[in-house]
């Protein structure tokens, strides 16, 4: 264990260059996110993921965030463990009829102010499984959802571009108010 | 006592099938294949309805010899399997939520998939509207009795990044006396969306029933599709699909040993895992054009061919694997605080493995041999090198240890298929042979078999199509594994066991 410390050490951080905040998203959010609420965040957003009905690929590219190349914690963007603790729900997959219910109850669990994002293409509209008899279709059906990031599975980078221009905003906000 | 060949015999055998025998058959025979299962002559692989007759899937116990029985339900009930094989029981529950046939003499009563929030009942059968007044009961958990037990609900909301499932502790401290297991709150209706669609849209949906098995699932539904046409698929293809389901493996495996490492705080190991897992994934990106791989094996072949420069790219790929891995597996072995924590931990007997017929890395780290690859067996892996590694302690150390050994046979796979790649196109035009119909297929993904059933219509659309996920058998032996456990190695257990809500739930 010894010999992978000392490597680590001198090979030095793994982690890539960030990415630029997605344009597209920065339009959506310029258009939805409250100047005041902004205020209060400051440069750092707390994120609970809620899988709503997702076949499980969109919640394998949000864990990859974590890992040592893209490592979303040093914007400041971290996953916490209860939505009580949340600025932001991350939410994946069409809304099946089941999870519904889980689903708006930790949307009230969360405080305000707070941001829903919805990641993936059956977040958007049910994608593939739009039209079935077990889900809503789309997690615009069921809360106020403040930006969209499209893909089937949305990659590392796309996600990582929509949530830095989450933070823009929510910074700009602040510093607007100023 | 007779054999599963007896009761094919007796049974009326159906020519569209293929290429396992189907047969329809009678009371009889019915229960004397109950009593195969029983008596652990034959192992389950699945069981779903199709309009008003239940069909049962099984294999032998040498794993070598599949077939399906079918029984037609004259009322609208047939004899339940689950009364006499528990393995059977959240199959039936399920059967009868979606399908409105009835397990007779099933004991539990309780739906399983349905949580009464559809606007239908049985969606799959006779559907109806739901009753509109209709208040969804609340569920009725198996109670556990004695003195100063106390409850503990879980989900279906998880503190992590994970899939959403109810589990439902009953602890006597810190002591796990029972674990229940809700699921259902992921299901899509899939089955219900396959029915009547296209070949390509019904693809779509396969891959996407398990994201984390996206090629597997792919690729049990191409072949069960090519089985029904009687299709051919070009050599070519048929490696690069291997070359895509050992990837996939590879991914995952990475990924759960660092996730399992991760639950017991031990953070290092997790890191360098992702940093694997993700090079794996960007070199899939760059040879197939999608990092999990997804829609890009289709039936007829496979979409995506490997570029010029793939070898090369998936060559430096495994050099990558080679020079770190060693070095993790042994830091593992080598950190008693680690060891202590996954050592003797979730016990699973090999009985259990055994009569669930456990797939994957949870029947093969207590002693059960089953690989769909080697058996029934499916190419290229007739002509592929590798072993089927099998241990006995059933704990999670020993389900790291396998999933550990399956990474190395798949490196020395991978490095056969880029050597022997045969040239050739990759994808041919399906047409429907004269009097096919329907097709079946098991493939190993990466947690272990996925039965792909499917029975197309003259028009060649689907008719009908069950996709059965190997967590259908892990799930409820996590329930057993946990027991006598403390709560905080639930995590660790159920880290190693993996098993799929989306797969389950459909
Ligand atoms: S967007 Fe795609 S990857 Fe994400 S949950 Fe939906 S089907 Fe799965």
């Amino acid at each position: 264990m010894r010999r992978m410390i000392f490597k680590s050490l001198v090979h030095g951080p793994l982690t890539e260059t960030a990415p630029a905040a997605d344009d597209a998203a920065l339009a959506e959010l310029a258009a939805q996110v409250n100047v005041v609420a902004r205020r209060r965040l400051g440069r750092t957003l707390s994120i609970r993921e809620v899988d709503a009905g997702s076949c499980n690929g969109c919640e394998l590219e949000i864990h990859a965030l974590n890992n040592v190349l893209y490592d979303l914690e040093r914007f400041g963007l971290r996953f916490v463990a209860s939505p009580r603790h949340a600025d932001v729900l991350l939410v994946t997959g069409p809304v099946t009829l089941n999870m519904r219910e889980a689903l708006e109850r930790t949307y009230q669990a969360t405080p305000q102010p707070k941001w829903v994002v919805a990641v993936g293409d059956c977040a958007r509209d049910g994608g593939v499984f739009a039209g079935s008899y077990a889900c809503v279709g789309g997690v615009g059906a069921v809360l106020p959802v403040d930006l969209h990031i499209s893909g089937c599975p949305p990659a590392p980078l796309a996600l990582l571009k929509g949530l830095l221009a989450l933070l823009d905003s929510a910074e700009r906000g602040s510093s607007a108010a100023i | 006592m007779k054999t599963l060949r007896d009761i094919l015999e007796e049974g009326q055998v159906m020519a569209q099938h293929r290429p396992w025998p189907r047969a329809v058959v009678g009371e009889d025979s019915w229960q004397q294949a109950i009593r195969l299962l029983q008596e652990e002559q034959c192992t389950l692989l699945g069981l779903w309805g199709e309009n008003e007759v239940v069909h049962l899937a099984l294999i032998d116990a040498q794993g070598k010899e599949p077939a399906i029985l079918s029984f037609e339900c004259e009322d609208g009930s047939f004899p339940s399997i689950g009364r006499a094989h528990a393995p059977a029981i959240r199959l039936e529950r399920a059967l009868r939520d979606l399908s409105g046939l009835d397990p007779e003499g099933l004991t539990d009563a309780r739906a399983w998939l349905d949580h009464g929030k559809w606007p239908v009942d049985h969606p799959l059968g006779q559907a109806r509207p739901a009753e509109a007044k209709r208040k969804p009961k609340p569920y009725a958990f198996l109670p556990a009795e004695g003195e100063s037990l106390h409850e503990i609900p879980v989900g279906p909301v998880h503190a992590g990044i994970i899939e959403p499932g109810h589990f439902r502790f009953s602890a006597s401290g810190e002591t796990i006396v029972r674990l229940e297991e809700r699921l259902g709150y992921v299901h899509k209706g899939i089955e219900s969306l396959l029915a009547r669609q296209t070949i390509e849209r019904a693809a779509l949906l396969a891959g996407r029933v398990s994201g984390d098995s996206t090629v597997a699932y792919a690729l049990a539904f191409a072949r069960a599709i090519e089985a029904a046409y009687g299709a051919e698929v070009p050599v070519r293809a048929l490696w690069l699909r291997a070359l895509m389901g050992e990837l996939e493996r590879l991914a995952n495996h990475f990924g759960d040993i660092g996730a399992i490492c991760n639950d017991a705080a031990f953070a290092m190991l997790h890191a360098h895992c992702g940093l694997l897992r993700e090079q794996v994934l960007r070199t899939a990106d760059s040879c197939f054009g999608h990092r999990l791989m997804m829609d890009r094996v289709v039936p007829g072949g496979v979409r995506a061919d490997l570029p010029r420069e793939g070898a090369r790219m998936i060559g430096g790929l495994l050099a990558q694997v080679r020079d770190s891995f060693p070095e993790l597996m042994e830091m593992y072995d080598n950190t008693a605080s680690l060891k202590d924590r996954t050592v003797g931990t979730g016990l699973l007997s090999a009985k259990l493995a055994r009569q669930f017929g456990a797939g994957g890395c949870v029947g093969r780290a207590s002693g059960r041999a089953f690989d769909a690859r080697r058996t029934p067996g499916y190419p290229p892996y007739d002509q592929l090198e590798f072993e089927v590694p099998v241990l006995e302690a059933g704990d999670v150390n020993a389900r790291i240890w396998i999933r550990k050994r399956e990474i190395e046979q798949s490196l020395v796979m991978i490095e056969q298929i880029l050597r022997e790649l045969p040239s050739g196109p990759v994808c041919a035009a399906l047409s429907m042979q004269p009097g096919a119909g329907e097709g079946v297929a098991l493939v190993e993904g990466f947690r272990g078999d996925i039965l792909a059933w499917v029975s197309t219509a003259a028009d060649g659309r689907i008719a009908r199509c069950h996709l059965r996920d190997p967590s259908w058998f892990q799930w409820p032996l996590l329930e057993a594994a946990i027991e006598g456990n403390i709560v905080a190695d639930f995590p660790l257990c159920n880290k190693s066991f993996n098993c799929s809500y989306s797969g389950h739930d459909l």
